[in-house]
């Protein structure tokens, strides 16, 4: 097992370096820099000066060398170049815990509802909860998160006043985002696991499990959900590396200092360094949660367990 | 032991309610099955075979199939088809068990055999877990699985499928169950592997006295296993009787049709195998005549326009055939021509 877990962290620092370098060179290829991005208008001197600053000036290789010196020897990521002295390792860290915080509660709340109400719409097959359910699931995949975000706010904000509309800090802050990001988990859970759960109900051994006397409680429990579960693993796996990435649309939305905004504007304002940087964070929360999950998968399924 | 009867089905009919209408499987079976003994259930895919042998544990799910009124089911004086859910559960596995075709399919993948096996020991006679998890490396030593103390946390996968299949026996076995019904227990696993399979089952159920009723299509598994046959087809039993009536006395033609399109290795080796034409009836339409009719090659009028009764022969020995009519012409049979 952990010769295993050491082959696979090697495996995720190659992927990461090859993430690194061709983020890196796809990035220089996009036309426009970042000066272009700000300011147009500066005296020739200015923006020689600019790009001496950050290392502009220098070829593409030369400048591949230096970012990637700093990333193995020191973990940096350098310095934001549109928010200048901004250390870009820093952003990543803070603003990936408010992401995270949101993201994880959402997921939590999301994933907890989901399977439950999968679960009562798969005992209930073809009856009113498992309608009610799918009605739920199908508005949940349907309508777009931003909808439900000003429906939210519309609602307990500006209609019936006992949430705060935007802001930071505070419980209660949190509580119209995680509303509105759980619902599409939700529903993706409630539908996966209502036909997993089916799925494994025609199986061979809930039949032998039924005649040998196990009570239908227990095969729920004991045969059931565990098989239907597994698959659920996997989607879970690309959902937590997500949630501290953040999501743009609900922290612009909610005024939430989470990483979803850097993310996507760094790309607008071609801040070569931020967008390095976030998306190597991307990348490696997603090849550890892939890891994760591929080490819970060999803990719950037996048959894919590594000797 | 004689005329101990442990289980009396009488009537039996379950239908399928299905798109294109409902479906007859099983139309009016009734039979008995004594203390310790073996009956088989021998037919053609889809004669209702299965279906009758899960009738008895009622394991057919409703809405979709229905065991229709005026079926009665009796084990060892129990009215089974009256018995509530938790009755049932208390039924299932403890009295009456099963074990099915696919031992590949039949296992929990994420459990252990050890735990599966347990798991009846525990509902059915309330051991706790030391208890159980001794019972069932006994019941594994039973089926011959070598270290059983070892094989009991193995998972499925890590076991072949004839050590499936024994674990699989050794589950039903557990809690001493009068009756075990198998169905085609040794379908899916390969020819040494069946007649191990076999062998052990008559060892088991000499050892413990239970009364087997096994579901096959196979010929050869029933020859030298079953006291009694059950001949079936179309939901209805053609013909019945002891192992040695239905192999050298049989006297309908579908039983016939059945033994001549077994291989027998004393026959001329380039000899063609036979092979029945045509195919069972459609189970949605009513049947109002001899459900064999349209493929019997000794089909007279009257076959096609009344469902022949039971004959008794011997009383062990009853066929549905209207070539039993003392009226009906006499045919050569299966056995004169097989004697050419």
């Amino acid at each position: 097992m952990i010769k295993y877990v050491l082959k696979r962290i090697g495996y995720m620092l190659i992927t990461l370096f090859i993430i690194a370098t061709a983020t890196f060179f796809m990035m220089h290829s996009i036309p426009g820099d970042p000066l272009g991005a700000m300011a147009n208008k500066l005296p020739e001197q200015a923006k020689a000066n600019y790009y001496a600053k950050y290392g502009l000036d220098k070829s593409l290789t030369e400048q591949y060398t230096i970012f990637m010196k700093n990333l193995i020897t020191k973990g940096d990521l350098g310095e934001s170049l549109k928010y200048p002295g901004k250390s870009i390792t820093d952003t990543l860290l803070t603003n990936s815990k408010v992401s995270g915080v949101t993201g994880g509660l959402a997921l939590f709340f999301g994933v907890v509802i989901g399977v439950t109400l999968g679960i009562v719409a798969a005992l209930n097959k073809n009856k009113w909860p498992d309608y009610l359910v799918m009605f739920i699931a199908i508005l949940g995949i349907t309508i777009p998160v931003f909808v439900m975000a000003s429906l939210l706010q519309y609602l307990f904000t500006v209609k019936w006043m006992i949430l705060p509309t935007t802001g930071w800090g505070k419980p209660k802050n949190l509580v119209l985002p995680v509303i509105a990001m759980c619902f599409g988990t939700i529903a993706t859970y409630a539908r996966y696991l209502k036909s997993n759960m089916l799925e494994v109900m025609g199986q061979d051994y809930i039949l032998t499990a039924e005649a040998k006397g196990v009570s239908r409680f227990h095969i729920i429990k004991d045969h059931v959900l565990k098989n239907a579960f597994l698959p659920c693993i996997t989607i879970l796996g690309g959902q937590i590396s997500g949630i501290f990435t953040g999501s743009f649309v609900i922290e612009k939305m909610f005024g939430i200092p989470g990483l979803g905004f850097y993310y996507v504007s760094s790309i607008n304002d071609r801040d070569y360094t931020m967008i390095i940087g976030t998306t190597i964070f991307a990348a490696a929360l997603f090849v550890v949660a892939q890891l994760l999950i591929d080490i819970v998968y060999t803990l719950l399924d037996p048959r894919i367990r590594v000797k | 032991m004689e005329n101990d009867k442990i289980l009396e089905v009488k009537d039996l009919s379950v239908s399928f309610n299905t798109y294109a209408g409902e479906v007859k499987a099983v139309r009016g079976v009734s039979f008995e099955l004594n203390r310790g003994e073996t009956l088989a259930f021998v037919g053609e895919s889809g004669c209702g075979k299965t279906v009758t042998a899960k009738s008895i544990l009622r394991l057919l799910k409703p809405p979709f199939a229905v065991i229709k009124e005026g079926s009665q089911i009796t084990c060892d004086g129990k009215d089974v088809l009256a018995l509530n859910k938790k009755e049932l559960c208390e039924f299932r596995g403890d009295e009456v068990s099963m074990i099915f075709q696919d031992p590949m399919t039949s296992l929990n993948p994420t459990m252990t055999v050890g735990k599966q096996i347990m798991e009846s020991l525990r509902i059915h006679r309330h051991l706790n877990k030391k208890e159980a998890r001794e019972e069932a490396i006994k019941m594994l030593k039973m089926v011959n699985i070598p270290s059983p103390e070892k094989r009991i946390d193995n998972y499925p996968h890590e076991m072949s499928g004839g050590m499936r299949q024994r674990v699989m026996i050794a589950m039903a076995l557990a809690c001493s169950p009068k009756i075990l019904i198998a169905d085609e227990p040794t379908t899916a696993l390969d020819v040494t592997i069946q007649a191990q399979i076999m062998d052990l089952m008559r060892e088991l159920k000499e050892k413990m006295n239970t009364a087997i009723i096994l579901v096959t299509h196979d010929l050869g598994v029933v020859a030298n296993f079953a006291d009694r046959i059950q001949v079936m087809y179309a939901g209805q039993v053609m013909e019945r009787g002891t192992a040695r009536e239905i192999f050298y006395e049989a006297k309908h033609p579908y039983t016939w049709a059945l033994l001549s399109s077994a291989p027998k290795l004393a026959k001329e080796a380039k000899q063609e195998l036979y092979a029945l034409k045509g195919t069972p009836p459609d189970l949605i339409l009513p049947l109002n005549c001899c459900p064999f009719a349209s493929r019997c090659e000794y089909c007279m009028p009257i076959c096609k326009e009344k469902n022949p009764l039971e004959t008794t022969i011997t009383d062990t020995h009853r066929v549905s055939c209207w070539l039993q009519h003392p009226k009906a012409p006499k045919v050569k049979s299966f056995y004169d021509r097989e004697a050419k």
